[in-house]
């Protein structure tokens, strides 16, 4: 049997600073199979771009650290390798597409060289080569006229056609896997409606997995077919999308239905739900569930140490709650 | 660009009904653009191009449209934050234009308005309660101790605890935040609230307590809204009518049920199709329906602004402009083809 896209075991990313030690993810575990469409949610400081950086290795260190955990690509385990194997592993089988393609983009080179220097660099193409497989690539995100638009610079392009780009970038080397960090935020929604677009069209045309990070469950809705909640560090919940939006599981992600108008756990209600208080500091976590403070059917238990263990509780469910145990 | 529309309707008269809390007339902000050492102008930039708007009072007037379509322009233009080009605010009937400074200085008092970024719009050196207890200060409303007791009472009905007055912002959470702009807004009794992208920088968990907040206030205190956002789904919870804007001008305007089951601009159905609706299964049935959109292309010349982009566009639509019509009862249009 072929290993999965993307596996990991246990993963604790923490950041170490004289205010104390910041748990940024703290004991995640995920898989992916080939061709997967990943939606991860959470809200800020959930751990879902930390996450991330670390599959891609890309946790600045100090102040970060893998202090523990496994991440396979394919059976590999991206945590044993050099700096050197790693860069590799990133141009071709990993790519990742980032919030703000104007922070990512190089603002004084032309589009093309920025797309050449990866066909140049991880398919060890000619420039002549690379130039044509720019041409086809901006082609194939429906970048308009991409002879012309190839030679513009970033400031010149909407933000829908630099994320274009960026997308580009990613699937230049045809990887095994995108990572996307809310590729869409940035974006008006009619954008933000044809990025989706493209990146299920790459999923289902290369057979790429997609890892998508976002904040907004209709985003999610849209496009996955898995989803992972996130909070505090941890996998609160994890469900196939159908089960996941019409019988969620943790009470935070019932309270999530339930604070998004127009959805379907809040749809013809004059008053949301809403979830009582903030997110918690990573610095000051609650004992036990790290949700108990702001959950509404927590009971004696809940804040007691240790915290909730994720549960399978059948179909490709699982949760992080005791009200299942 | 002309007139459209509400100008001729005598309803919007002065003198007509009290519930009518704010007209908008025709207007306009355009900024030049300029290049060079000698900043000569080069064209204009038509943020706002002649809107037309009433907004009753109590009321809930949602205003949604993509970033740059000078929704937030036109909320601070109808403060008077910014001048306008051309056209007029009427607040209650009467003119803001040709008011002097201390006039409308009273008028203030009356609207106020909630900024989008709760971490750039409070001064990081005043303590929160002495950013909420400013307005009443400028205008000298009761004695220091009277001025003391709002704040703790504004602190309350908002949901902060009046014993953390002497904090100041970095202390609070976004949403914390955003509920000290909100006592800011409310410091001075207002009567009209223009909301600027309120929930934006807020996480979702905290939008919902926001949303809600909103909605009671607006009942205790029988506020006004202008609700200014691009996210139609909170518009579409809060909002009594809706108003869709496209560069600068008004394409539809109607109830918010009529909008969302019937919209009849090209440019909101564009737009309603494009907004992720967070049920699995009907985004998979409503998906491979999208038609990839032409980027906006030239803009200038006399005919609708959307033609370039619009999928139902026919030659007349670059040629003559539309005027925003009743199509039926309520419901406004600008479009050559729906509204004729």
């Amino acid at each position: 049997m072929n290993p999965p896209l993307l596996q990991m075991k246990n993963l604790r990313t923490y950041f170490f600073s004289q205010r104390g030690v910041t748990r940024a993810v703290d004991g995640v575990g995920l898989r992916m199979e080939q061709g997967g469409f990943l939606g991860v949610v959470g809200e800020s400081g959930c751990g879902k771009t930390v996450m991330a950086l670390s599959i891609m290795g890309l946790i600045p260190s100090p102040p970060g650290r893998i202090v523990e955990g496994e991440v396979f690509l394919e059976g590999r385990d991206l945590l044993a390798l050099s700096s050197e194997e790693l860069r590799d592993v990133r141009g071709s089988c990993v790519s990742m597409v980032f919030q703000e393609p104007m922070t990512s983009l190089n603002p004084v080179f032309r589009v093309q060289d920025q797309i050449m220097e990866v066909l140049e660099r991880h398919r060890h193409l000619s420039r002549k080569e690379a130039l044509e497989g720019t041409r086809e690539l901006l082609h194939r995100v429906r970048i308009p006229a991409p002879e012309e638009r190839m030679r513009d610079y970033p400031h010149q392009m909407s933000g829908g056609m630099r994320q274009r780009v960026m997308i580009a970038m990613a699937i230049a080397c045809e990887p095994k896997l995108i990572i996307a960090d809310e590729p869409t935020t940035a974006l008006d929604v009619t954008i933000q409606a044809q990025i989706l677009d493209l990146l299920q069209e790459l999923r289902e045309e290369r057979g790429c997995g997609v890892l998508l990070i976002t904040h907004d469950l209709s985003v999610v809705a849209q496009v996955a077919d898995r989803v992972v909640v996130m909070y505090a560090g941890r996998v609160m919940e994890e469900a196939p999308v159908v089960e996941m939006f019409e019988q969620p599981l943790h009470p935070y992600t019932q309270g999530l239905m339930r604070s998004i108008p127009g959805n379907i756990a809040s749809k013809g209600k004059r008053r949301l739900e809403a979830i009582p208080g903030v997110v918690p500091s990573l610095l000051d976590l609650p004992k036990g569930c790290k949700f108990n403070t702001r959950c509404m059917h927590a009971f004696a238990d809940c804040f007691l140490e240790p915290e909730p263990d994720l549960l399978a509780v059948g179909d490709g469910r699982y949760v992080r709650c005791r009200l299942y145990e | 660009m002309c007139a459209a529309g509400f100008t001729n309707d005598d309803r919007m008269n002065r003198g007509g009904p009290a519930t009518e809390l704010l007209a908008v007339r025709n207007l306009k902000k355009h900024y030049p653009v300029t290049r060079g050492f000698l900043r000569r102008r080069r064209g204009w930039v038509r943020a706002v191009d002649g809107v037309d708007l009433t907004i009753a009072k109590g009321e809930t007037l949602g205003l949604v449209g993509e970033s740059g379509c000078g929704k937030s322009t036109l909320g601070r233009v109808i403060l008077r934050l910014e001048e306008p080009t051309s056209g007029d605010i009427l607040y209650l009937g009467e003119s803001l234009l040709n008011r002097t400074g201390k006039e409308m200085l009273a008028v203030r008092r009356k609207m106020q308005i909630i900024f989008q970024d709760p971490y750039a719009s409070l001064n990081p050196r005043l303590t929160i309660g002495r950013i909420i207890g400013e307005g009443p200060a400028i205008h000298r409303l009761g004695s220091p101790a009277d001025r003391a007791e709002r704040v703790r009472r504004l602190m309350e009905v908002v949901g902060l605890r009046p014993e953390e007055a002497s904090r100041y912002p970095h202390e609070f959470s976004g949403g914390q935040r955003q509920r000290v702009g909100i006592a800011r807004a409310l410091a001075l009794q207002p009567e009209l609230l223009i909301c600027d992208e309120p929930l934006s920088a807020l996480d979702v968990s905290v939008q919902a307590q926001v949303i809600n907040l909103l909605q009671d206030l607006q009942e205790v205190f029988g506020l006004t809204y202008l609700f200014i956002s691009h996210d139609l789904s909170v518009v579409r919870h809060l909002s009594d009518r809706v108003a869709v804007m496209y560069l600068g001008s008004i394409v539809e305007l109607t109830d918010k049920d009529e909008l969302f089951d019937h919209p009849a601009h090209p440019y909101t159905l564009a737009l309603l199709q494009a907004v992720p609706v967070a049920d699995p299964r009907a985004a998979r049935l409503r998906r491979r329906k999208r038609e990839p959109e032409p980027e906006p292309g030239n803009l200038e010349g006399p005919g609708c602004r959307f033609a370039t982009r619009c999928p139902d566009a026919f030659p007349p639509c670059r040629e003559t402009a539309p005027l925003l019509k009743e199509v039926s009862p309520g419901h406004w249009v600008k479009c050559l083809r729906t509204g004729g």
